[in-house]
């Protein structure tokens, strides 16, 4: 029997900044237009975890009186640090001598859940319609290949696939034009970057993990407005990553790690490596006393344009992350996903009105200020592949003497998954032991996340060989799954791989680092996943 | 027949409560929120009864801030036929919302009104109980089963000693437990026809009841640290400790 239908100019999957911005933009400019944008969170901002240091450029474009319209971007930049540590040592570094894609005078310090909460008031005052808790799991074609839309998953299965007396078929979602912007690494982008060949000719995919906590710290601890960002410990130098530490308003700090998804060494764990840090003799004491209010994790892009994806195809687009606009070196994605979204809508209206072809999104996408930063940015992550010293002293000439314009593109040789090393090759890592003040272990930091999935639903952590993480992963690389996820979803047991996927929050990191891609991320069912308040 | 069900909107239940510093209560800003679970319970047995041809219309009521028309919003999207949302800006206790009730029953003449058993956010379990004594209706609260008869109700309800089944006269009150049923999933085509559903707006200075607060809050504290457990090797052991340390036995 045929699904529900329901038809609509325009679909959008996922309420995030570049959705969001889609769909007000569309209105603007044609408000006739039947939107709607289809969120797995149960509400919208609930799985939007960032920084957030935020460049208002493509803000302004889109709302140019967002001050007066009580947008939550309040916390203006006003100091500026970066610090490079050893084990027990800190080098301050002049921000005179930083790029300056790294200087943030004129940019603010924000939540990005509670801007995108903000945008969605705006959206639906204009007429878009915001189905939070209902994840799109399926994409659907016409007969002649193009994308027809989208269907929500069926709700009220048990673990075994059989209907419960609360089974709910899924309906379908036909559109015009269907837009994915599901951030990084999108369960269905994933699947049309495969389909359409889109990355035909590209670089693998490049990803980082990105961790964060908010503290609550004491006056005397505080400075708002202070930007402060480290690399160097508790990383070896071939290990690409470093911290952030952002002063809020209300005496908060945003703190977070990122680490690149091309280690090598299998018993890395992000997680603990962020909580390592925090005991560093100079970042111990701006959180001594101070109490983690939350905690998340979120894998992020890292690729650059040598890996940015085509991003049209019949009747749909990619944008944001879930193509890949993220500045690396800028470690900012928000505007130039935000400008994805301006720029797609523009490239709909004209599609929709006068059958131009949605082709004229990417070039559009490729004649903004957006391209030209991503391009400038290029080189800067392939050349830390060297190592961390090369990988400065190539970046300080090709951004502060070239500012980007060096006539070569370096290429990013591996996907993530193909980086790790065997466990017998790399050196075992001892991590310190939390003492539940400064440093937390996973339980109590997967609590904070308000994570949850109802019980009694499929796995949707999916393993394409149930039989491959103790046959071939354990013995190869001690199963890494046990650490690159930072919320503890997978363990062995007794020899047995076990998945407690009802603490997962969506990172996505296993969808991307396992080694032999064996692990598939699948929609849950609607409202599951964690409960982010301001992240 | 016509049932009245009142749904309140709380913080939803997944997540962590934080306490504010100056012990005034706790945050809820850019906080999810969602129906009470239980009054969740509430509303999928009336749309069960009225599927089952006992019932012919559902009044969803919610009393408090713009936002708690969410909630009434759900509970027409699964089956209510009309919503009131009471606005009010500030908290008010358990009795002015028995008294606010006790007016919107005066006017809709319902047979019954169902509530959650209690909300998740303050635990008072007293609102079902005060609006039973002011119309002077029976009630069954903690309810876990029900059975509709031509002039009365039989309803099985959940107690400290097991279960217990009570035949009350309509009209009742019944207030819900967890264990009545399992709420369902509201459709997208349906959350787009609630969106269409009747919503009378009414506003709690205007009910002409007294709303005064008659308990002062003092002080709003986090609960004190659980304290790391310890292995013991024999029952014996458990026994003696249980006994001599925790003096619990």
């Amino acid at each position: 029997m045929a699904r529900e239908t329901m038809e609509y100019d325009v679909v959008i999957v996922g309420a995030g900044p570049a959705g969001l911005t889609t769909a007000i933009k569309l209105k603007q400019l044609d408000p006739n237009l039947n939107v709607c944008i289809l969120e797995k969170g149960a509400e919208v901002g609930a799985h939007i975890l960032s920084g957030n240091v935020f460049e208002t450029k493509a803000l302004d474009e889109l709302i140019p009186n967002w001050k007066n319209e009580g947008a939550p971007v309040k916390t203006k930049v006003s100091k500026e640090k970066f610090l490079f540590l050893g084990k027990n040592s800190s080098l301050s570094w002049p921000t005179w001598l930083l790029p300056s894609v790294q200087k943030n005078h004129k940019n603010y310090i924000i939540s990005l859940a509670n801007l995108c909460r903000w945008l969605a008031e705006h959206a639906e005052k204009l007429g878009v319609e915001i189905f939070p808790g209902f994840p799109a799991s399926e994409v659907l074609y016409n007969d002649d290949g193009s994308v027809k839309g989208v269907a929500t998953l069926d709700m009220g299965l048990d673990k075994e696939g059989n209907k419960k007396d609360t089974y709910q078929e899924g309906m379908e979602l036909h559109a015009k034009v269907t837009v994915f912007s599901e951030g990084c690494r999108g369960h269905l982008g994933k699947q049309l970057i495969k389909k359409f060949n889109l990355d035909e000719g590209k670089n693998p995919q490049q990803y980082g993990i990105g961790l964060k906590e908010i503290w609550e710290v004491s006056e005397e601890q505080h400075q708002e407005g202070l930007v402060m960002h480290t690399a160097g410990w508790p990383l070896d130098s071939k290990t690409y990553g470093g911290s952030f530490i952002y002063h809020a308003e209300n005496r908060q700090i945003y703190l977070g790690y990122v680490i690149g998804l091309d280690y090598q060494n299998p018993y890395l764990s992000p997680f603990d490596e962020f909580q390592r840090f925090k005991t560093h003799p100079s970042i111990r004491k701006m959180f001594e006393g101070g109490k983690r209010i939350s905690f998340g994790a979120r894998a992020l892009i890292e690729g650059g344009i040598q890996s940015l994806p085509k991003m049209y195809m019949p009747r749909a687009l990619l944008i944001g992350c879930d193509a890949g606009t993220l500045n690396m070196p800028k470690i900012k994605g928000s505007h130039t996903a935000m400008k994805s979204g301006l720029v797609a809508a523009e490239a709909i209206v004209e599609n929709i009105k006068n059958k131009t072809d949605l082709s004229i999104y990417e070039k559009k996408f490729k004649e903004s200020w957006a391209y030209k930063e991503l391009y400038t940015a290029r080189n800067v992550k392939p050349s830390f592949s060297w190592g961390l010293i090369l990988g400065i002293i190539f970046t300080g000439i090709d951004q502060i003497l070239f500012r980007g314009r060096m006539p070569f593109t370096l290429k990013h040789k591996h996907a993530d998954h193909e980086a790790l090393k065997p466990a017998s090759q790399m050196p075992k890592i001892e991590y310190p032991k939390p003492d539940g003040k400064l440093t937390f272990d996973k339980t109590s930091s997967v609590y904070l996340t308000g994570t949850n999935h109802a019980e009694n639903q499929p796995v949707h952590l999916r393993l394409k060989d149930p039989n491959l993480p103790i046959n071939y992963t354990l013995k190869e690389y001690d199963e890494p799954a046990q650490r690159y996820c930072p919320v503890g979803v997978y363990e062995i047991q007794k020899e047995k791989f076990v998945i407690n996927s009802q603490n997962c929050i969506h990172c996505k990191t296993c969808d991307i680092k396992e080694p032999s891609q064996n692990i598939t991320w699948v929609a849950p069912e609607g409202g599951g996943g964690p409960k982010y308040g301001n992240m | 027949m016509k049932i009245l069900v009142a749904v309140k909107r709380v913080i939803d239940y997944n997540v962590q409560i934080r306490v504010k510093e100056d012990g005034s209560g706790v945050h809820t800003d850019n906080v999810k929120m969602s129906t009470n679970p239980p009054d969740d319970n509430a509303v999928e047995e009336t749309v069960k009864l009225k599927e089952s041809g006992k019932v012919k219309e559902i009044v969803a009521i919610s009393i408090g801030e713009d936002k708690a028309q969410e909630s009434i919003r759900k509970a027409l999207a699964v089956g209510a036929d009309k919503g009131i949302h009471v606005k009010a800006d500030s908290y008010i206790e358990p009795l002015g919302i028995a008294k606010i009730l006790k007016k919107i029953v005066e006017k809709e003449k319902p047979d019954m009104v169902f509530l959650g058993k209690q909300a998740i956010d303050d635990d008072c379990n007293q609102t079902g109980q005060m609006l039973g004594s002011m119309l002077n209706w029976p009630q069954a609260t903690f309810s876990s089963k029900l059975n509709i008869k031509e002039k009365s109700l039989e309803v099985v309800r959940e107690i400290d000693e097991g279960l217990e089944t009570l035949e009350i006269n309509l009209p009742a009150i019944v207030t819900c437990d967890l264990r009545l049923n399992e709420p369902r999933f509201a459709s997208l085509p349906n959350i787009m026809k609630a969106k269409k559903k009747p919503m009378e707006l009414l506003n709690a200075k205007d009910m002409g009841v007294d709303l005064k607060n008659r308990i002062e809050q003092l002080k709003v504290e986090e609960p004190p640290k659980r304290k790391a457990g310890i292995k013991v090797t024999s029952v014996a052991e458990l026994v003696s400790k249980l006994k001599n340390e925790a003096k619990v036995i």
